[in-house]
């Protein structure tokens, strides 16, 4: 049972002073007043520590008991993990729900891994071998889609003395005994960690597969690798959420957690009713059965929200460690720089620019640094991308964190008010969106897909990067003065914005488009483009070219050819070999 | 009683603003009611806003004018502020902390209710899935609203919003059901409040809203109470008692505008224009009390209404706004200056949940895409109109001339229509329809082959 280690003090919305707090430490967790509230030390001061409690404080009153483990804040790692959704600190919300109905009472403390589910485990190391730190010692699987394996917790080796025969277990059974030379550790299914602190690998190593996610703007012209982060910006609106939603659906990660920080009820709801029935477009599972969520909405206390930035990055730490490619899914991080701007300011520390504390930039760093593709301490290769939204204020992406979270990115996924309004979505602005990520993942494109997708890329961009010099000139005193073969530039940019940047996240068959089918509509917009300019310089007005068949043919064939009738699409590539010879001029 | 009943403390340390200080206390609790009697006996309530060893700051909620250092008597109630709530409250008008204005007395409460209401769990929400019709064809075609929504209004001072408001409030249907309104004025004027209150009772239905009016000469600290009294209301008759709940809230600029004040009295740090860096956390604890909870069969839909300072849409009431509803219906200047009711802007409103409750089965197979289409042509229509300006409409294509006849029609056709005028969302996507029948075929990329076969109605099928 925790000890009191002091008396309330003093108390100001979620943070409250604690007196006679000489054996508490930083960050460690503590039991506040007789509803045991959980919070965690932020700050020490001449015997008074100050605390940041994850629950509402109405009621709590100078002299309530103060009570600690003397542990740091931290998550429960092992099965059960998936298809789950937590609150900022990992507390269980649909047990909660079972335990308490509609509303989330204070005081709660179930565990995050349920006690009494039994798992089928199958060991693969056995007694006198020797285990490292991550060495696996068995597997367990987790959900239909995801084996879970049981590692040597970081920090402890030596050699096994028992390993468990195969059988059910639940998390808290012993399932191992290490002998550490030191003594006897007995290891179970689960394990702890600290949330504030990274899981150890051995190295880094260069991010080089893209991290597929289907939407075309994305996997063609800003591609994201695996083990790489990208922020995505957008003012209110402008479709931060679907993006992010969609990558949940659709990326080929292994695991996605979803961290909902700060954001509307209604979007977890939306996941969580949605995902069990969503089908994994590779394997045919559920989506729910590699997802976890965690959610700490606008109106859940605000120093939780903090953590849940941290809880979220652990737990996807510790399925990289197993060897797989996880996606972190952050929604929205200037939520969780607000939650710190707020905490900052009832601690009374100095504000910098409008008002975030100075420590911003190197906790966002801290936060970017813990993604990346990695070698693990067992060997295996795994990754962690990070998929951060940023919401800021008034669409200005000179704010701070914005600003700041530039600097730890290499990808940047703009999105542009003026798309979202003519409810052009993705609303991912191609003149302000980038990816450091190209040369990266081009290896990967050339070998599996076609040698010609970067030249094909550059291309387009080339393309759309004229169309926006003209489109000055367009504004200023109208299209017809312009000379044909530049008039054709406004209308190739112009069509590929219809049929290939443009996706449709609710339409079945365009929700998803493969990086083949991908490049083979580039492709053909691209032969679209090189035959209508020979047509134009033979004549052809620049005006005729959106009643061509082919032209309405390429606008619709996103939808015409499913996944399944790639072949078509190649045999449609031959007909602009044609098509412009019908034409007569 | 407890012993906190029976503790009475004669004294202040300081009064600023809305704030006072008190010192010698003992075993007072964060965020609990403080009943305040002045040497004149009258009365007011307060919160605990911080409290620490010996002392407590107090926001006094009727405002502190009166009160002196010397003789005032304070008492700490030991529980935060809650008020009664009953089915009794339809057709009562209320302070905005919950104390009959109509000069009847309060009614019998059947529970009593903390006015912060309850965190709901995300995973007990149900998510919105019935459509309303408005009558609306902007907002039933363009932004459709869904029972359980939080959709506000953007305006502007001197824009039609209340009009909007009220007539949303009388047409709003689901499947022939209607709502009873719970309705917050927060510091706005007398002939705001009187504008609704006349509305509710031409259309006969007075005695299906509550009311809770805290006017601009009422204390502004009591705004910050106000939407928090009139949300408890709505919670106990949407998850208690069943009922479908509208609640208007007018105007959430001066809501903030009383946090800003009280935050800038206790000397916090600001983060943008003054306003405090838990406005965002503040707001969504209002809007995220909208919703509908699985297994029970009440709803609360939001529709809150705010005047944007200086029409900026980028100003922090409405941007933060913005990131927490689900949507933004946006009144526009330019279209009510030409006449047009309801002036909804074509562009940057929004209804985030529409995508999900519109299309085959839900509302007719045609509307997401007639929406997108619209959307799409609507704004190519501005891009259009921006160039005329510069090289004047002689010289646009012809294509061109027929978008802009497609915007003038979608404006004067579409959008506009009479205070009283209800029309069938049928009807509305009729109208639709009609007006993007103006442009050829082949511009409506938006809408498969096979939808516009079966209702484009343009004369130029080549």
């Amino acid at each position: 049972m925790a000890e009191v280690v002091g008396r309330v003090y003093r108390v100001s919305g979620p943070v409250v002073e604690v007196e006679e707090a000489w054996s508490l430490s930083m960050l460690e967790v503590v039991e506040v007043g007789n509803l045991h509230l959980v919070g965690e030390v932020v700050h020490l001061k001449t015997g008074h520590a100050f605390v940041q409690v994850y629950e509402d404080t109405t009621s709590l009153k100078p002299g309530d008991p103060v009570y600690s483990n003397h542990e740091p804040l931290s998550v429960e790692l092992g099965p059960g993990l998936l298809g789950s959704i937590f609150d900022g600190v990992q507390r269980p919300l649909q047990l909660i729900r079972e335990k308490q109905g509609m509303a989330i009472a204070r005081g709660i403390h179930l565990p995050p891994l349920e006690r009494t589910r039994r798992w089928e485990f199958a060991p693969v190391a056995s007694a006198g071998q020797q285990a490292g730190p991550g060495a696996i010692i068995g597997e367990v699987q987790e959900t239909g889609l995801v084996r879970h394996l049981i590692m040597v917790p970081p920090g402890l080796s030596g050699r096994l003395v028992w390993v468990a025969p195969p059988g059910d277990y639940t998390v808290e059974d012993k399932i191992a005994v290490l002998d550490t030379g030191q003594g006897q550790v007995p290891l179970r299914l689960f394990q702890r960690w600290p949330v504030r602190r990274s899981r150890p690998y051995q190295r880094k190593i260069e991010p080089n597969e893209p991290l597929l996610t289907g939407q075309r703007v994305i996997d063609t012209l800003f591609p994201l690798a695996k083990g790489g982060s990208v922020a995505v910006p957008g003012g209110f609106g402008t479709g931060k959420t679907v993006v992010q939603h969609q990558m949940a659906r659709w990326s080929d990660a292994d695991i996605v957690v979803f961290v909902g920080c700060g954001e509307r009820g209604n979007e977890m709801t939306d996941v969580l009713l949605s995902f069990p029935s969503l089908v994994d477009p590779r394997q045919g599972r559920p989506l729910m059965e590699r997802t976890i969520l965690v959610a700490n909405t606008s109106n859940m206390p605000v120093a939780a929200r903090e953590a849940s930035i941290y809880t979220g990055i652990t737990l996807a730490e510790y399925y990289r460690d197993m060897g797989y490619h996880v996606a972190l899914m952050a929604d929205s991080t200037s939520r969780w720089a607000e939650a710190l701007r707020e905490l900052s300011g009832r601690l009374e520390e100095m504000p910098l620019e409008e008002g975030f504390p100075a420590y911003l930039p190197s906790r966002l760093a801290e936060f970017y640094e813990r993604a990346g593709a990695v070698r693990n301490l067992n060997g295996r290769s795994g990754s962690i991308s990070i998929i951060a939204s940023v919401s800021p204020p008034g669409g200005d992406f000179s704010e701070p964190v914005t600003a700041h979270t530039k600097r730890f990115i290499r990808a940047f996924w703009a999105l542009d008010r003026e798309l979202a309004n003519a409810r052009h979505y993705p609303a991912i602005s191609w003149t302000e969106s980038y990816s450091e990520y190209l040369e990266d993942v081009q290896n990967w494109w050339h070998e599996k897909i076609s040698p010609e997708w970067l030249s094909l890329r550059y291309a387009i961009m080339e393309i759309l990067q004229k169309e926006q010099k003209l489109m000055q000139v367009v504004k200023l005193i109208g299209p017809d003065v312009l000379p044909p073969s530049q008039r054709l530039i406004l209308e190739t940019a112009e069509l590929f914005k219809n049929a290939f940047l443009q996706q449709n996240a609710f339409e079945p068959v365009d929700a998803f488009t493969s990086p083949k089918k991908q490049l083979l509509m580039l492709k053909a917009i691209m032969r679209f483009h090189e035959k209508a300019e020979m047509a134009v310089k033979n004549g052809l007005a620049v005006s005729r070219i959106r009643q061509l068949p082919i032209y309405q043919k390429l606008l619709r064939m996103k939808t015409n050819y499913p996944e399944d009738a790639l072949d078509r699409l190649e045999e449609f590539l031959k007909e602009f070999e044609t098509a412009f010879q019908q034409e007569e001029f | 009683m407890s012993e906190y009943d029976l503790r009475e403390y004669q004294g202040l340390e300081e009064v600023v603003g809305p704030i006072f200080i008190i010192r010698g206390i003992h075993s007072v609790g964060y965020n609990q009611l403080v009943e305040i009697t002045d040497s004149e006996g009258r009365y007011r309530i307060g919160l605990t806003l911080e409290v620490g060893q010996g002392y407590a700051v107090v926001q006094v909620l009727g405002g502190t004018a009166g009160l002196s250092l010397g003789n005032c008597r304070v008492r700490f109630r030991g529980r935060p502020l809650t008020i009664g709530v009953s089915e009794e409250m339809l057709g009562r008008v209320f302070n905005g902390l919950g104390e009959p204005l109509d000069n009847l007395p309060a009614p019998l409460a059947e529970e009593m209710a903390d006015v912060n209401g309850l965190t709901i769990n995300p995973t007990a929400r149900d998510y919105p899935r019935n459509i309303i019709e408005t009558g609306l064809s902007a907002i039933d075609v363009m932004n459709t609203l869904v029972r359980g929504q939080k959709l506000p209004i953007f305006s502007g001072s001197g824009l039609p919003h209340n009009t909007i408001a009220a007539q949303i409030a009388r047409q709003a249907r689901v499947r022939g059901e209607s709502f009873c309104i719970v309705f917050a004025a927060m510091g706005v004027k007398y002939d705001t409040a009187r504008f609704f209150l006349r509305g509710f009772e031409e259309s006969g239905v007075l005695e299906r809203v509550a009311v809770f009016l805290s006017l601009a000469d009422s204390p502004s600290i009591e705004r910050l109470m106000t939407p928090r009294v009139a949300l408890t209301c709505a919670e106990f008759l949407a998850f208690r008692k069943n009922m479908h709940v509208l609640v208007i809230m007018t105007d959430m600029a001066n809501y903030c505008e009383a946090l800003r004040e009280l935050s800038t009295i206790r000397g916090e740090i600001p983060a943008r224009k003054g306003y405090p860096g838990y406005l965002y956390s503040d707001l969504a604890s209002l809007y995220e009390r909208a919703g509908m909870v699985k297994d029970l069969a009440g709803s609360i839909t939001q529709l809150p209404i705010l005047t944007m300072p200086n029409d900026d849409i980028t100003h922090p009431i409405p941007d933060l706004t913005g990131f927490i509803t689900e949507g933004q219906i946006v009144l526009e200047r330019e279209l009510s200056v030409r006449g047009i009711y309801p002036p909804i802007a074509g562009l940057p409103s929004l209804s985030r949940l529409m995508k999900d409750n519109i299309g085959k089965g839900l509302t007719r197979e045609d509307h997401p895409a007639l929406a997108a289409q619209l959307f799409s042509c609507y704004a190519h229509v501005k891009d259009i109109r921006a160039l005329a300006a510069i090289v004047g409409e002689e010289e646009l294509a012809p294509l061109d001339h027929l978008y802009l006849q497609f915007g003038e029609s979608f404006e004067r056709d579409f959008l506009c229509q009479g205070v009283d005028q209800r029309r069938s969302l049928e009807e509305s996507l009729d109208l639709g329809w009609e007006i993007l029948s103006l442009l050829p075929r082949e511009e409506l990329v938006r809408i498969s082959e096979e939808m516009l076969g079966k209702y484009y109605r343009g004369k130029d099928e080549r």
